[in-house]
């Protein structure tokens, strides 16, 4: 029979665990960035760590928004099929405005339009329906989620919307252009995550994310409009999908039924890995931007070694997703080396 | 062991020269304890004076840092997460842990369900229930969902609870807090059937009139030490008040000031009608402090939300300063000057895994933007200024809300609601669950805040409280409003009459008022 102290406050402890809770994702990163290293020397070759990062950038931005989202105690399932079913639309508006917009820049800026447009209106739905409604999120968006998916592979009559090769061209740079040797995707989800951060914890809304996460009950009575708050963060989550599928739509130059399937799992657990509480109140966007990148890398590290299959990628990002939250609860402090002396 | 009377006196569970700290701080010195069969020992002392920890010690839930605690004379380490009870030592906390979504009697044999072949005995544990409740004289259908129960009726739950766990060691903490008089007078009868049954009662309270109403002995706490262990024959209330706080206690509540006939009438309320409320008119005049005194459940929080924005209004109309006024939202209410402190500090009024700092702004935001962007600096100092005027005590800055004590967490409730500036202030339960020093702190911050021109609104049920601060009280009963009574008809036996319904105001008499 031995005794724990389940409660109370022990200064030491804490102190340890508030520095493992802002560094560990990032010490976490960069663990895994040395693991990629010697298994590869290539791992760390310029050409790689901007195709890492590019790469990030899509789950990156989306999961950006989902910090606001899971930070104000909601959850946004729709994502993947939201990005699926912009980019379709995006591809139709866009080749049907050859006809009357010709093929240039301005094509391609309506079709953005359009993107914005169509990721803010999403985002409003979703919040609507979950605020006004009274919808849990999970149940809200777990229905637009098949219901964005089943559009796309209606208008795509099962098969694939493909960008007209002319507009191709012209759009083709916002996903392979660099500016100064950085790919621009890299500078948009840099420019998303800063203006995010500052968001989050600069300003009365990132706040107010926070305090209804915490407690939506103390937030109301606290003259919070509780419903406004977070019906935005659902519209920052659309815009966040929108502004990511700009960039994703030159990629390929095409959608599809399969476009951005499970990238709502990946942007939460991003969001999670990077030490936001699921269950809101507490969320760190520096955080949501390591956890994007540690799970584009565990990926790249497996194509470039032989040691585990490719195929297990998502058995290796599973075990990191739980690894990851397992030692932000503050597991590793019942490890007796990380446990200071008690003075006496 | 062969004498009966020496068995009686012998202590079942003790503490001995137990001290614990936290980290660096120590928060217990060498403090003993004792509990003996039969008896009612009541455990008093303001808040942070170590009481809660020394029930956590004797219930296992923490170790001590030194010292032991023994169970029948014998040293024992209890085992944590409140696995003592397997002993006999059953624990009530403050906060009733009752899953809200059981019903009564799964709730009575929750983690210990009765079963024959894995599968659960329903109906027999249904009937074991139901005999102990009635062994208790409470009606409480057994079939009931917990959150369907009255805040008492909860109460008598856990009090069932403990029985069918053959409790030997029954530490309450705080359990007439929520209680309306009827209720604590119900309660009290439980609690000498228990007593009288031989279980070993720890009773820890901050009223001291139920402390001399039902306790053999009284320990005191201030500080973490041990001040004494009395009968509480030998003592009076004044008596205990003063070991708690160890200074003279005759003005827990400021002089009253005369109230101001002439003053403007800030606030209007006529034929109020929402849930819980039915045709309720008052009016709050500039400086003054209007009490509301009823029995819990009575409807003053209902007015109070409805009155505020928080809950819909459904009839009749509020008037700030002569303008008729209809607030949507809280929100409104504020830009307005009107705030209002809620009773459940925990659940709507704190943060409590947040720090003090968002806690104190989080009303108020607005005033601490530069730019569209927070301003730290404005808030830190906003923080310091709250902290000086109202006396919150916290460790270090990293403290989160929830560990702070009741006293404080309330003082920093009252920061937060003045950092809106308001002119109106209500106030539900200035001070449930927090010790006579802070009680008083509060009551003299109340009484400084009317005298500087602010009008309050105290809704109350501790009657003393009501007859201490106001100048008006207002009593409710079933959503109604029975009476206004003014000077020196503000007595207790009055509030009762009223609150009970047996004096009430006719038709005539309600729209005069």
């Amino acid at each position: 029979m031995t005794v724990q102290a389940h409660e109370g406050v022990k200064p030491a402890k804490r102190r340890f665990s508030i520095d493992y809770h802002t560094m560990g994702p990032l010490l976490a990163l960069i663990v895994l960035c040395l693991v990629g290293f010697v298994l590869n020397p290539a791992f760390l070759s310029e050409g790689n760590v901007t195709n890492l990062l590019t790469r990030s950038a899509f789950i990156g931005i989306i999961a950006v928004g989902g910090t606001f989202v899971i930070t104000a105690g909601g959850i946004d399932l729709s994502v993947g099929s939201m990005a699926a079913v912009i980019s379709g639309i995006m591809i139709i508006v866009m080749n049907g405005a050859i006809d009357t917009m010709g093929v240039g820049v301005q094509t391609v800026l309506f079709g953005c339009l359009v993107s914005v447009v169509l990721g803010t209106a999403a985002g409003f739905l979703n919040g609507f329906m979950t605020t006004k409604g009274k919808i849990e999120a999970f149940i809200v968006t777990l229905g637009t989620m098949g219901i964005y998916r089943s559009l796309v592979t209606y208008f795509a009559d099962g098969g694939t919307l493909s960008l007209d090769f002319d507009i191709r061209d012209v759009y083709r740079p916002v996903y392979y252009d660099a500016v100064l040797g950085v790919p621009i995707p890299v500078i948009v989800f840099a420019l998303v995550a800063i203006v995010g951060w500052v968001l989050l914890n600069r300003t009365a809304f990132g706040r107010y994310c926070m305090a209804i996460g915490s407690n939506e009950t103390v937030a109301r009575y606290s003259a919070i409009k509780v419903d406004r708050v977070k019906t935005l963060t659902y519209v920052i989550q659309g815009l966040c999908v929108s502004v990511a599928t700009i960039i994703y739509v030159p990629r390929l130059g095409s959608a599809s039924s399969s476009t951005g399937v499970l990238w709502e799992l990946e942007a939460i657990a991003a969001v999670i890995i990077g030490g936001t509480m699921l269950k809101g109140g507490y969320g760190r966007i520096g955080g949501t931007v390591v956890g994007a990148i540690m799970l584009t890398t565990i990926g790249n590290i497996l194509n470039l070694t032989d040691i585990i299959s490719n195929y297990l990628n998502g058995a290796v990002q599973g075990v990191i997703i739980i690894a990851a939250v397992w030692l932000q609860r503050g597991n590793l402090g019942h490890l007796n080396i990380f446990r200071r002396k008690p003075s006496a | 062991m062969t004498d009966a009377g020496a068995q009686d006196a012998a202590p079942i569970l003790a503490a001995s020269r137990v001290s614990k700290s936290f980290g660096e701080v120590p928060v217990l010195f060498s403090v003993d304890f004792d509990i003996r069969k039969g008896e009612v020992h009541a455990l008093i002392g303001e808040n942070g004076a170590g009481k809660s920890t020394l029930i956590k010690i004797l219930s296992g839930l923490e170790a001590p840092t030194s010292g032991t605690v023994l169970l029948d004379g014998k040293p024992v380490r209890l085992p944590g997460n409140g696995e003592a009870e397997a002993l006999g030592i059953v624990v009530i906390h403050q906060e009733l842990n009752l899953a809200e979504h059981l019903t009564v009697a799964e709730s009575i044999f929750l983690g210990r369900e009765w079963r024959r072949f894995g599968f659960l005995r329903l109906s027999d544990m249904q009937a074991e229930a139901r005999k102990i409740l009635d062994a208790l004289h409470v009606h409480i259908d057994v079939n009931a969902r917990i959150n369907t129960l009255s805040v008492a009726d909860k109460q008598m739950v856990e009090i069932a609870k403990a029985i069918s766990r053959d409790a030997r060691v029954l530490i309450m903490d705080e359990p007439t807090a929520v209680l309306s008089g009827a209720e604590i007078d119900a309660f009290f009868e439980q609690v000498a059937r228990l007593k009288a049954k031989g279980v070993a009662i720890v009773f820890v309270s901050h009223k001291l009139g139920e402390v001399m109403a039902i306790s053999d002995r009284v320990t005191v706490l201030r500080d973490g030490q041990l001040i004494a262990t009395v009968e509480t024959g030998d003592l009076t209330a004044d008596s205990i008040a003063e070991m708690m706080v160890g200074r003279e206690l005759s003005n827990l509540y400021p002089p009253k000031t005369e109230p101001d006939v002439d003053a403007p009438v800030v606030l209007e309320v006529r034929n109020l009608v929402a849930e819980g409320v039915r045709d309720v008119s008052f009016s709050l005049r500039k400086g003054e402090i209007l009490g509301f005194a009823g029995l819990i459940g009575s409807g003053r929080t209902a007015v109070m939300e409805a009155v505020a924005g928080l809950v819909p209004r459904e009839g009749g109309s509020v008037t700030l300063n002569g303008e008729p006024v209809h607030f949507p939202s809280i929100a409104e209410a504020v830009k307005a000057g009107m705030v209002y402190m809620t009773k459940d500090r925990k659940g709507r009024g704190l943060l409590l895994n947040v720090g003090l700092q968002p806690n104190l702004t989080l009303l108020t935001l607005y005033r601490h933007l530069r730019g569209g962007f927070l301003n730290e600096a404005s808030e830190v100092e906003a923080m310091e200024r709250a902290t000086r005027r109202f006396d919150i005590r916290a460790r270090d800055a990293s403290v989160k809300v929830g560990q702070l004590s009741g006293g404080n967490q309330q003082k920093l409730m009252l920061g937060k609601a003045m950092e809106a500036e308001p002119e109106i202030v209500i106030i539900d339960e200035p001070t449930r669950g927090i010790d006579v020093g802070t009680k008083q702190q509060i009551y003299h911050i109340i009484a400084a805040l009317a005298k500087e021109g602010k009008s309050i609104i105290v809704v109350s049920s501790e009657m003393q409280e009501v007859i201490g601060l106001s100048h008006r009280v207002v009593v409710m009963r079933e959503g109604r409003r029975m009476g206004v009574l003014e000077g020196s008809e503000i007595t207790e036996g009055e509030i009762m009459r009223y609150a009970a319904g047996l004096k009430g105001e006719n038709e005539d008499d309600r729209a005069s008022a």
